[in-house]
């Protein structure tokens, strides 16, 4: 018997003492092989008496299965260390900076992702929006728009004009989106619920102004639309854009030749190190302007003024994106420069909605 | 428009404070701008005797005062700079924590050069009262010790500045202000009765209103009236501190008067020297050539256009605007010629805008002044002349007459409803209409109104809802939903352009490129380098040379825009721009576009160098990409796309492509841009573009459902097989790609061009082209020998389009 232990304990130490996936298949081989110690003792079995194999059997059986799965043991063992030593080598240097991707270089510009705001928030008010051209007549953008015969709006240091043609008369570009409601009006029906983004060009250009820039106005048209209604649309506007929980306006009797009555809209805020805060303090910020549509524009556009009625309104976008997002300064919208773009541009994924919030 | 409050009580009978008035006059509609109030500002500011002045002990510049500042409070040591501070002298001291406005800080216990000082002598430029730095103010002896200095120095009438909109002419007076501060419930309008004037025989000068029938509204009335006698010096003290207040320089009583009058009625005047004055005056138009040297010392040039008063000698004013300075007024005047005329508004205007004159007369004019005040004007102003003047005055000489203005206004009460929503007493309404002056007539639902004379600016019935909801207030309407005109889910609103404008900008940026928004307008040579530059697109008057042209592409924006960021030291540059262009002045003509242009090595991957492998420089396959791709998030249907090489004359010849659905519906371009383009922007280049016109893409299909057709999904394993063509170098991959694609209409699930060589062993004419075309089954899996017939096709379709032969 004793040559049986001293068999397992030899091959139980080899098998430990392997050192690689070579060395423990000879080991195998060795052992388990055609000519295996182990395997030879299987063979003597067949010679032996039926009381002995009784007895010898489970014994030469057992060490054999335990030599098989001490191999078994050491082989996963191996591999396993295989395995870490391969892994180990692999190491990389996970603190080396990947490309930043596409999606994450690109910007939408302000102007852009307010439009998208404003276009969310009267969406669901329900208005469509209108366009039209840049290159406007000028009874289009004035006298449809009861404009005076020489009002000071209509001279060349105000407005951009365009060369003459035969008949002498000239196109400009358009000073506000107006031209748009006048459109709008003259080819639909009420009720009309529309808002006119846009390019605008004024003969201007300093601190605060560019000769180009960008404004929304808004037009309501139908058998009774009034001031209680504009105010409303106004607050509930100015709340959502600028994603607070109230807002207080002061309407302010004012004078444009397309509205009777008419009212600029100032906003309550405060100013604390040139950041502007809606909802809190106790300055007034000018944001718009708004009105009555006036009869003889509602006559231009071939309505009755004692029919329908309604409101227009009128604001900067770009102004409006610089009190949302603290730009200090209008000129840089247009300068196209890479580093102003990438501080005050969005994701392209930042798309506004009203059920996800504007912004994040 | 500017006055001070005890001008405007003058007009107002009211104990309102200022702050209840400066808050009313923003509400009614009269904007105030700023108020300065110096009696507030000023108010720590107290007269104070310099008790003792000695040398201070460390600097040879500095004394050591002790001021004696009223209320028995013990005598305060200052250190004080200036070289006239002496003992016995009164002047104007600021305690510590006193804001000191000509110097900007806050007044603190100090130490100066040793010697504690608390507060401050100051002097005027301190005060922010003048540019006097030169010593503290020194008061007369009768100072009285601790009063307010501001009451003292007559500055605590406070200044309201308003801004006016151009509609409201009746307040460029303060009684105009303060007709309207009355209907607003802040007291009452003082009404003094201004008796006429009777002088003694008639003005021995005549005026003849020289104009041809059609030009009679230049000047449809004019008063003239001579005062003999009059002596005319400095104006007493509170019209020279009325005028000094409102920031009008006092020149001389009779000048004064007239500025007094402008703002005090909005009555502009003018008066004439009567010894200077040759004949009788003549209003007509000016007579080209003219010239006349105004009351500023300049010389106008005069055209048709400008309408004067001349006498035989010519022409002595410009109407409306400014005095002429030959027969001005002076300290030896002793006859004056007063003027009071009506003139035309938009004349006014034009006139003053061309010559660039900009007075208060001129603004009272242009504006409208009211007409029925022509003539008392006259005699009110005569009246102050011989108050303050002496003198005694003609007869008025009148030429032309009080043009009418009345116009009825039929009125129905629900209208202020109707339009504002605010339910107000009628008799409210009423009242409001008649405290600003308006006549009411008749009573129940409908009335007839009458405006006044002095508010041109009334025509209809919206003016009178605004006249009435102002005075009322607009913050009393409460806000009010606007129902929805359905009440439904919000449906779609956008337009198919407006819709793929937006998505254009966010794909764009998704590929990495930076949204600009460049001008509308650009250099002519720059248009011209863009096939635009037509004469129908320049602007007759552009805002800077390089901005004159309507551009007829994105692309030169972008492109200078790219060039200013490189110079500024950022050359890897992916710009995209969506925005009008403009081929015509017709809005047909007007555009909407979808452009990119990436530079240097801007690469849709990322650009520069990088330890991962450097970006190679942009390619015409890099601007391929961004406009196919944004065809594909715009959800064109891009069956019928052809792209063909070359593109418009802007874009390298060999390294540029068209994209278009057929040779008649061109859609945009990509490639590189062309380097004399480039050199005429001033741009280095490489560059890669393209352009897209939005509305030149085709509407998507319109299906009845949005059900997608059932997905194939095959059971059994594709098959690829590649293919190395050679084919002359002029052979477009895209025909070996379509050729091979036709081989098999069910088979070929999709052809790859792996591999392009040209070089050693092929044809130095030649190219290779390898593709690898993917096999699908649909019901089983291929034989060998199924695929080999499909390959043999396919080599077949392929030889016959392009002329390939299979590389050996």
């Amino acid at each position: 018997m004793t040559d049986l232990h001293s068999l397992e304990s030899d091959l139980l130490a080899k098998v430990e003492a392997a050192a690689d996936e070579a060395a423990l298949d000879g080991v195998r081989v060795a052992a388990l092989g055609k000519k295996g110690a182990v395997s030879d003792l299987l063979k003597t079995l067949g010679t032996l008496s039926p009381e002995e194999r009784k007895e010898r059997g489970p014994l030469i059986n057992g060490l054999r299965d335990r030599v098989q799965g001490a191999i078994l043991a050491r082989r996963e063992s191996l591999a396993e260390a295989a395995l870490a030593a391969r892994l180990a080598a692999e190491r990389i240097d996970v603190t080396l900076p990947v490309r930043e991707g596409p999606e994450t270089r690109g910007r939408v510009h302000p102007i852009t992702q307010v439009i998208d705001e404003i276009t969310a928030i009267f969406g669901d008010m329900g208005f469509s929006i209108a366009e039209g051209p840049d290159i406007e007549t000028d009874e289009l953008n004035f006298t449809a728009l009861n404009f005076p015969e020489g009002h000071p709006a209509r001279e060349m240091h105000d407005t951009f004009f365009l060369a003459p043609d035969r008949d002498g008369k000239r196109k400009l570009l358009r000073t506000h989106t107006s031209p748009v409601q006048v459109r709008t009006m003259r080819t639909q029906q009420p009720p009309i619920r529309v808002i006119c983004p846009g390019r605008t060009y004024r003969h201007d250009s300093d601190q605060t102004h560019t000769p180009m820039f960008h404004q929304v106005e808004g037009l309501v048209i139908d058998r009774s639309a009034n001031i209680a209604h504009l105010k409303w649309i106004l607050e509930e506007f100015c709340k959502a854009f600028f994603e607070v929980e109230s807002v207080k306006m002061r309407f302010r009797p004012s004078f444009f030749p397309f509205t009777e009555p008419s009212a600029e809209v100032d906003i309550q805020c405060s100013r604390k190190g040139g950041e502007i805060r809606f909802g809190e303090g106790d300055d007034w910020l000018e944001i718009l302007g708004c009105g009555m549509v006036h009869p003889n524009v509602l006559r231009q556009c071939g309505l009755d003024p004692d029919q329908v009625q309604g409101f227009a309104w009128g604001m900067g976008i770009d102004r409006i994106a610089m009190l949302k997002y603290g730009m200090p300064d209008l000129r840089p919208f247009f300068e196209a420069d890479l580093r102003w773009l990438d501080h005050y541009g969005f994701r392209p994924l930042d798309i506004p909605s009203l059920v996800g919030g504007l912004t994040g | 428009m500017k006055f001070t409050l005890s001008w405007l009580k003058d007009h107002l009978d009211t104990d309102a404070s200022l702050g209840t008035i400066v808050e009313t006059l923003t509400r009614i509609g009269l904007e105030v701008e700023r108020v300065e109030d110096k009696a507030a500002d000023l108010a720590a500011y107290r007269i104070a005797a310099v008790l003792t002045a000695e040398q201070h002990p460390n600097a040879d510049r500095l004394r050591v005062c002790t001021v004696e500042t009223g209320d028995g409070a013990p005598p305060v040591q200052v250190v004080c700079g200036a070289p006239n501070a002496r003992a016995g002298m009164k002047s104007v001291f600021a305690p510590p924590g006193t804001y000191v406005p000509g110097k900007d800080i806050t007044l603190s216990v100090g130490t100066i050069r040793g010697v504690e000082s608390r507060g401050m002598l100051c002097s005027g430029a301190e005060l922010g009262l003048s540019d006097d730095h030169d010593g503290i103010l020194d008061l007369p002896a009768d100072a009285p010790v601790g009063e307010a200095y501001a009451a003292y120095a007559g500055l605590d009438d406070p200044v309201i500045e308003i801004n006016l909109t151009p509609n409201r002419p009746d307040c460029t007076s303060i009684h105009g202000i303060a007709r309207d501060l009355a209907a607003a419930g802040l007291g009452s309008l003082k009404r003094e009765p201004l008796p006429p004037v009777r002088g003694e025989g008639a003005c021995p000068v005549s005026v003849d209103l020289a104009f041809a029938a059609e030009d009679r509204h230049l000047c449809p009335l004019f008063g003239l009236r001579l005062v003999r006698g009059v002596r005319n010096g400095p104006s007493p003290d509170w019209l020279q501190r009325r005028l000094r207040a409102i920031g009008l320089r006092p020149i001389n009583a009779l000048v004064d008067i007239t500025n007094y009058i402008t703002f005090d009625r909005g009555r502009p005047l003018h008066v004439f020297d009567a010894a200077k004055v040759t004949g009788n005056l003549t209003v007509r138009r000016a007579r080209v050539g003219e010239e006349v040297v105004a009351l500023d010392g300049r010389t106008y040039r005069l055209d048709e256009g400008v309408v004067v008063i001349a006498d035989a000698a010519g022409v002595e004013s410009i109407a409306g605007i400014m005095g002429g300075e030959h027969s001005g007024c002076d300290e030896t005047t002793t006859d004056v010629l007063i003027e009071s005329a009506l003139w035309d508004p938009r004349t006014i205007a034009q006139t003053g805008r061309r010559l660039g004159i900009i007075t208060d007369a001129r603004y009272r004019f242009e504006r409208g002044v009211d007409p029925a005040f022509t003539l008392p004007g006259l005699d009110l102003a005569t009246r102050m002349v011989t108050e303050l003047c002496g003198g005694i005055p003609t007869q008025a000489s009148v030429a032309g007459e009080m043009p009418d203005t009345d116009r009825v206004i039929d009125f129905p009460w629900t209208e202020v409803r109707r339009l504002s929503g605010l339910d107000l007493p009628r008799p409210e309404m009423k009242v409001t209409l008649e405290s600003l002056g308006f006549h009411v007539a008749g009573s129940g639902d409908r009335v007839k109104v009458l405006p006044p004379s002095w508010r041109p600016d009334v025509e209809g019935k919206a003016d009178l809802v605004e006249e009435i909801v102002r005075i009322a207030g607009l913050d009393r309407i409460d806000p009010k939903p606007l129902p929805r005109i359905e009440a439904t889910v919000i449906r779609p609103v956008l337009t198919v352009l407006q819709r793929r404008t937006r998505l254009a900008k966010r794909e764009l940026a998704a590929r990495g490129l930076v949204e600009a928004v460049t001008w509308s307008f650009i250099a002519k040579d720059e248009a011209r380098a863009f096939g635009g530059g037509r004469p129908d697109l320049a602007l007759a008057n552009p805002i800077a040379a390089d901005l004159s042209d309507m551009r007829p592409s994105l692309l030169p924006g972008l492109l200078r825009a790219a060039q200013r960021n490189a110079d500024r030291g950022y050359g890897d540059v992916a710009l995209f721009e969506v925005g009008q262009c403009f081929a015509s002045d017709q809005p047909e003509g007007q555009s909407m576009r979808a452009a990119a242009i990436r530079r240097g090595t801007a690469r849709f991957a990322g650009a520069g160098r990088h330890w991962d492998g450097a970006a190679q420089a942009v390619d015409a396959f890099e601007a391929k990409a961004d406009a196919l791709a944004l065809l594909t998030a715009l959800g064109v249907p891009t069956g019928g796309l052809q792209v063909v090489a070359g593109g418009p004359d802007y874009f390298h010849p060999g390294r540029s492509g068209t994209l278009q659905f057929g040779p008649k519906n061109p859609i945009g371009h990509f490639g590189e841009v062309h380097p004399r383009v480039l050199k005429t922007l001033d741009v280095k280049g490489p560059v890669v573009a393209f352009e897209i016109v939005l509305d030149a893409l085709p509407l998507p299909k319109h299906r009845p459902t949005k059900v997608k057709p059932p997905a194939k999904l095959s059971e059994f394993q594709p098959v690829s097989r590649d293919f190395a063509f050679v084919v002359g170098r002029d052979v477009a991959a895209g025909d070996i790609l379509k050729a091979a694609q036709a081989a098999e209409r069910t088979l070929i699930a999709g052809v790859e061009v792996f591999d392009v060589y040209e070089g050693a062993g092929i044809g130095s004419d030649q190219k290779s082209v390898a593709v690898a075309v993917r096999l699908q089954p649909v019901d089983r899996t291929l034989t060998d020998a199924e695929i080999e017939a499909v390959s043999a096709r396919i080599v077949a379709e392929v030889s016959r389009k392009t002329g390939a032969t299979l590389r050996g």
